[in-house]
């Protein structure tokens, strides 16, 4: 399978991009680590017409670890999964993308190409919304940032304007007393996410949970906030039957989609399974 | 068309390519490399691994644009000097395959397997060679294969590097 005829252009500035895609508007795609735009392409699902390759632009391939961690959007899930300082400062993150696809994928896609395209099953998602990310897009306008809560709008739909590339995702450190996980089950041919749920806690100075978010990825046509699991855990002193109550919770009020691996309704029972697993990890953690 | 620049197995080549072209499409039609297979044409089962700049990748799901300027390593790049690379002997000794239509993809992945961890569990054999699939062999002769090239590399003192 052979993709349509597109121009290719192979900017090395986030400006030169930026000026691309709007001298070519709805005819032009960019092109990250081609691991879902690719495959489409060869489907002639879609057929862009110019195509701006970003992997080569230098300034969003860095990976640092300061107060928060900071993620270029091209860097790819290899570069983030292999970095000792962002498993040190943030190991959910590095827990998940080294869970993505095959090492091939891990060796190509990028975090920005994930967040985009905004598969329902895509694994990131969950986990940039229970962290609480900041999304750093640059457009003609100059940069502005996302909040994951505003990101993802339905599916393959987020808040990304289409002139504007994913520079650089923030996620925070996670410092004493917080902790996070992404529990995942998984499509055992692509790896994409059946279900996959993040949860992250923050407890307070009396021990209890002060603050949690949980995220469900995989069940519906997007990555979704679980609030009233979320309201149900904070307060708690984070035990298992804490655990039971707020799990009870996950995944009442949200969409489904079924497919040929799994129902809506085999989806909707673990998404508790899975939340109970996150949440309980995600606590352990905080604990230390 | 678009001109590129790649050093495929130590050699330089400058190519036009239309941009769509795929890199496996390159490899096997313009270089006439066709040691790559291309097995699902979907990105799954890993027939069509290559190393780009060392990294091992699916060369279906890449285009031969985006390697412009790139060192590439097939499987034609192995065997220095008429002498099988461990991990080609270890598939030979092993009987990690049967009809061989897996086998470059396979040996290209365990190949960047195993310079990242030279000395992998079973486990972390079969982890790492996921995106490869096979339909003949069940798979273990090919872990005993990568097992026989981890041990002779690190026996004889070979670094598993390039
Ligand atoms: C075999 C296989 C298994 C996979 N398994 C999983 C899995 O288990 N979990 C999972 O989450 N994913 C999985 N994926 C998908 C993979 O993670 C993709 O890499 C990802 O969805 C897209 O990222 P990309 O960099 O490849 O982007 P591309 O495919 O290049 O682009 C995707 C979309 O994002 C846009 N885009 C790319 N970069 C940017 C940017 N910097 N700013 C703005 N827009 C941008 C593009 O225009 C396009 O619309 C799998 C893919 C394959 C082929
Ligand atoms: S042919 Fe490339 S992954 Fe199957
Ligand atoms: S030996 Fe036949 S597919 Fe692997």
């Amino acid at each position: 399978m052979i993709p349509g005829e597109f121009q290719y252009f192979a900017p090395t500035t986030v400006d030169e991009a930026v000026s691309l895609l709007q001298q070519h508007g709805e005819d032009a795609k960019l092109l990250g680590g081609g691991h879902s735009l690719l495959p489409a392409m060869k489907l002639r699902l879609t057929t862009p017409a110019v195509l701006i390759d970003v992997t080569k632009i230098s300034d969003i391939k860095g990976v640092s670890v300061n107060g928060s961690v900071t993620v270029g959007g091209g860097a790819t899930y290899h570069a983030v999964a292999s970095n000792d300082a962002v498993r040190s400062a943030c190991g959910v993150l590095a827990d998940c993308v080294a869970q993505i696809g095959d090492t091939q994928v891990r060796n190509r896609g990028t975090i920005g190409g994930s967040l985009a395209h905004a598969d329902p099953a895509a694994d990131l998602p969950a986990v940039a919304l229970a962290l609480g990310a900041t999304i750093t897009a640059q457009g003609p306008g100059g940069a502005r940032t996302i909040n994951a809560d505003d990101m993802f709008v339905e599916m393959l739909t987020t808040a990304l304007e289409p002139n504007e590339i994913i520079t650089s995702v923030s996620f925070p450190r996670l410092g004493a007393g917080a902790g996070a996980a992404y529990e995942k089950m998984r499509q055992p041919a692509s790896r994409y996410a059946i279900v996959g749920v993040a949860a992250y806690v923050k407890l307070g100075s009396d021990g209890n949970v002060a603050e949690a978010r949980v995220a469900v990825t995989g069940a519906g046509p997007k990555a979704t906030r679980q609030d009233a699991t979320e309201a149900a855990i904070t307060g708690t002193n984070g035990d298992d039957a804490a655990i039971a109550a707020a799990t009870d919770k996950a995944g009442e009020d949200m969409d489904y989609l079924g497919d040929i691996h799994a129902s809506e309704e085999y989806r909707r029972a673990m998404v508790k399974v899975y939340t109970k697993r996150a949440l309980a990890k995600a606590i352990a953690q905080a604990r230390g | 068309m678009s001109t590129i620049s790649v050093t495929v197995n130590g050699r330089t080549y400058q190519s036009d390519v239309e941009p769509r072209t795929l890199l496996v499409h390159y490899l096997r039609e313009q270089l006439n490399l066709t040691g790559t297979h291309i097995g699902c044409d979907t990105s799954q089962c890993g027939a069509c691994v290559v190393h780009i700049n060392g990294q091992s990748v699916k060369s279906c799901t890449v285009l031969a644009v985006q390697a412009d300027g790139a060192e590439i390593t097939t499987i034609e790049g192995l065997a220095q000097n008429g002498q099988l690379h461990p991990l080609q002997e270890g598939f030979w000794e092993k009987h990690g395959l049967q009809c061989g239509y897996c086998t470059p993809g396979m040996i290209m992945s365990a190949y960047d397997l195993l310079q990242q961890n030279p000395n992998p569990t079973e486990d972390e054999i079969r982890h790492g060679l996921e995106g490869n699939l096979c339909r003949c062999t069940g798979y273990q002769n090919i872990v005993k294969a990568v097992q026989y090239a981890a041990d002779k590399m690190n026996g004889s003192g070979n670094s598993p590097g390039e």
